[in-house]
């Protein structure tokens, strides 16, 4: 089947959609982002999360039918221009990032976290980023990066 | 694989009545599971996301109808003071992509022993109501609603519409046991309910019996000894013992099986803790609130 979706600001059209598959899947292997990353395909580890509709979700339980008309953004979509955002650039500077394959994930849930609460207590954080999994850094690193994240956009603002 | 996306009630219905088979799905977090894994190719999915009269919820003749794709983020935030039992069971679902998808219709049309919504519905006396093309809408109470392991009373040709539940009238209560804090299926749970307009007690047992199931005999005996010690008028302390002997009762009422996420008797013991505690917790509640 067709879907129509608008991901990352730009309508896509994509063709032979399987009418069982995942969002994650058509967003991978279809439309070229393969950002969003694909580990569990159960909604356990959260490394494909993305927008959709303003909200973040696992993208592996999203049939790709149900995203048709519908706005996506991916961890692609959070950088412009090759600008890393304040949430990237924290991660990098913490070593935030080890073997990488959770950080999209962790970058979206960040993001959608300092936007609803620019200054997160710690609890607040381990329950906004409970949903995805690293198995590298013992999240203290990640941690750092969003406490990092989040002065550096209050500072900015 | 067909892909239904209805988007009137109307035509849901009909969807449903032309292709039985059609599998349900709104937030996915259980049907997309099954089907990524290859554990189920439905002839249809049957997306009903679009439909509009299922996304909300209103008072409604005295109760709250929710309807059966509002998410568990909605309950969280839209009605933690209309429903607090469920939005109490709601914060410990998934996580919060999961709880921005999942909706208690879905935790319902699965009707997994597990699911968290059930015990809170169950203490609180909630009616599911169901509707089909051909006989049209009924209300199903929901003790009734699970008949064995993930089966539901839903005929072939019908789909949940909403959940009918009552305003609380006392404190309500859930308790859960999982490894961790988040995205943790149920070892165990307990939903519990006062009902003090018709000194009443509510109960609702998760994850230890073939389908989710109320301890009657136990909410009976809590109900009669309050009752006795003239406790709903006075709002006096609970007698020694009394939440203790509930639990052992509530204990009584379960049938759990051994698997991978706990024993049989781990469960038994960490229900009669649960009752407990949430009869404990609902009643100071209770004396707090006169």
């Amino acid at each position: 089947m067709r879907i129509t979706l608008t991901v990352n600001g730009t309508r896509r059209e994509v063709d032979g959609v399987w009418e069982g598959e995942s969002l994650l899947y058509a967003l991978r292997e279809r439309m070229g982002l393969p950002g969003s990353k694909n580990a569990c395909e159960q909604g356990e580890c959260g490394s494909c999360t993305v927008y959709l509709d303003g909200l973040p979700v696992c993208s592996c339980l999203v049939a790709a039918g149900q995203a048709d008309g519908r706005e996506v953004t991916t961890v692609e979509g959070l950088s412009a221009d090759g600008e890393l955002r304040p949430v990237q650039q924290a991660f990098l500077a913490c070593g935030a990032v080890q073997c990488g394959f959770c950080t999209p994930g962790l970058i979206v849930s960040t993001h959608d976290l300092l936007e609803r609460n620019p200054q997160p207590s710690d609890p607040e954080i381990r329950e906004a980023l409970a949903g995805n999994l690293c198995r590298c850094t013992g999240y203290e690193k990640i941690m750092d990066a969003v406490r990092l994240a989040s002065r550096a956009q209050e500072r900015a603002s | 694989m067909e892909f239904l996306a209805p988007t009137t009630w109307a035509d849901a219905l009909a969807a449903k009545a032309a292709c039985p088979g059609a599998l349900p799905v709104t937030g996915g977090t259980d049907v997309l599971v099954e089907i990524n894994f290859d554990r189920r190719r439905p002839p249809a999915l049957l997306d009903l996301t679009r439909v509009a009269e299922l996304r909300d919820w209103a008072p409604d003749r005295g109760r709250i109808r929710l309807g059966a794709a509002v998410t568990y983020s909605r309950v969280i935030d839209e009605l933690a003071t209309a429903l607090p039992g469920l939005a109490m069971a709601a914060r410990t679902i998934g996580s919060p992509q999961i709880r921005n998808r999942g909706t208690v219709g879905g935790n319902l049309g699965a009707a997994s022993p597990a699911g968290d919504s059930h015990p809170p519905l169950l203490a609180a006396d909630a009616v599911v109501e169901v509707a089909s093309a051909a006989r049209g809408v009924r209300e199903v109470p929901v003790a009734q609603f699970y008949t064995g392991v993930k089966t539901n009373a839903l005929a072939p040709d019908e789909l949940i519409a909403a959940v009918l539940v009552a305003p609380p009238r006392g404190p309500q209560q859930f308790c859960k046991i999982g490894t961790r804090n988040a995205m943790v299926i149920a070892v165990s749970a307990f939903g519990f309910a006062l009902h003090p307009d018709r000194r009443a007690v509510g109960t609702g047992i998760g994850s230890a019996a073939p389908t989710p199931r109320r301890a009657e005999a136990a909410a009976e005996f809590l109900a009669g000894e309050l009752d006795a010690a003239g406790l709903w008028e006075s709002r006096g302390e609970l007698p020694d013992g009394l939440a203790r002997e509930f639990g052992h009762r509530v204990r009584a009422a379960a049938a759990p099986i051994d698997d991978v996420r706990g024993s049989a008797a781990y469960r038994l013991h960490s229900l009669s803790v649960m009752a407990r505690r949430a009869a404990t917790w609902a009643w100071n509640d209770y004396r707090r609130a006169a």
